[in-house]
């Protein structure tokens, strides 16, 4: 297995490992400062180069009170 | 990406600081950055009292969490909407209440709308004529947040607007010149009447991102859901356009905030005319007592009198 898991919402998508959070967010169509990144309930920073098997949990941060 | 004070591991970069930190010293700054604009606009000192207003969202959960670390004297309250849709007030005011248990039980009240007035806010805004929901709710808890600030005799009422929903506002009025928006827009609203406390915005200098790495990193549960109701269209839309500005100038965003702040202090804005006038002009509402510029009732209490007459 050489892919990781992101998850945002209730979508979910694989990326190939070895390439960085922010690619991954990108990936997904999404804006790298319009989320945060958890990985086992821990912030991680989106430099981050993912491992095989990471399971990655988005955050949003946009509100629109 | 590794923190430019320990040399661990970052877990957020802020790219318009220049600054990459780790878990530990990320929440040794963020409360820094909320105390030097706490002091630089005198929002309040540790002998005054305030009223913290919690949605259960990242931002004013984070805020609390941050005075109260700080050593302020703060109490929350959270306002019960009666949205039902997702269970979205029942479902957040779980989160201020297991705050609060987190957190040796510090003080906050709930004020249930349905319960005080008779209707929720929904049901409010589908029963009267005019007011759309969200200026109606808008309106509630403006009401009702003024209206504890003075029965407890806070001195200040502080809200979770970060620097995102600040620029974003800005943003908007000054594509509409909005002069007196515009002149109105501060971190601190002084008191122009003895029954209205201070409104202040202690996290106004902090990007959205960073509040909500904040909650994450100390663990907050927060709700992640937005309102059903949020007009995402108009906020979000503006947020984004700043969002890509911030992409391709690093800091375009924070020193489009805090350079108008300045330039306001510098004199760009000249005061508005009517102020003397409109200050004085400000009477106590026939049914509430709560200042008004109105001749008889305050808009709160039009907002319910046409209720009642509508079900007349
Ligand atoms: S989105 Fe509208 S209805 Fe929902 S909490 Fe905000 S103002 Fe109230
Ligand atoms: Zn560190
Ligand atoms: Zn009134």
């Amino acid at each position: 297995m050489d892919t990781a898991k992101i998850q945002y919402r209730d979508q979910e998508w694989e990326v190939k490992s070895g390439m960085t959070v922010r690619d991954a967010i990108q990936k997904g169509g999404l804006d790298p400062s319009a989320v945060l990144a958890l990985k086992n309930k821990k912030l991680i920073n989106d430099q981050t180069i993912l491992e095989a098997g990471d399971e990655i949990r988005l955050v949003n941060v946009i509100s629109g009170g | 990406m590794k923190c430019d004070i320990c040399g661990g591991v970052a877990v957020i970069g802020m790219p318009q600081h220049r600054l990459n930190l780790c878990a530990e010293h990320f929440v040794e700054w963020v409360p820094r950055m909320v105390e030097r604009v706490i002091r630089r606009y005198a929002m309040f000192t540790r002998d005054e009292r305030v009223l913290v207003a919690v949605s259960g969202g990242k931002d004013s959960l984070a805020l609390w969490e941050i005075l109260i670390d700080l050593g302020y004297q703060t109490e929350g309250v959270y306002i019960h909407l009666g949205i039902d849709h997702d269970a979205y007030s029942d479902v957040s005011q779980e989160h201020v209440r297991r705050f609060a248990e987190g957190h040796a039980d510090v003080p906050y009240r709930v004020v249930d709308v349905r319960q005080e007035y008779g209707l929720s806010v929904p049901e409010l805004s589908k029963t009267g004529r005019g007011k759309r929901l969200c200026s109606a709710c808008g309106l509630v808890k403006r009401h009702i947040m003024n209206r504890i600030a003075y029965e407890g005799g806070y001195a200040a009422i502080a809200t979770g607007h970060n620097l995102d929903d600040e620029a974003a506002v800005l943003l908007q009025n000054t594509l509409h010149w909005q002069s007196g928006y515009l002149r109105r827009q501060a971190p601190v609203l002084p008191s122009t009447h003895p029954r209205l406390a201070r409104k202040v915005k202690p996290l106004c200098n902090l990007y959205e991102r960073e509040t909500a790495a904040y909650a994450l990193v100390k663990g907050i549960s927060f709700v992640e859901l937005e309102c059903p109701h949020a007009t995402r269209a108009t906020t979000i839309f503006y947020k984004e356009l700043l969002n890509k500005l911030e992409g391709r100038s690093r800091g375009a965003k924070m020193q489009f905030y805090l350079h108008f702040l300045k330039a306001k202090e510098e004199g760009l804005f000249a005061p508005e005319k009517a102020d003397a006038d409109s200050e004085t002009a400000l009477r106590e509402c026939r049914q509430c007592g709560q200042p008004t510029t109105a001749e008889e009732l305050c808009a709160f209490c039009r907002l319910w009198q046409n209720i009642e007459a509508h079900h007349d």
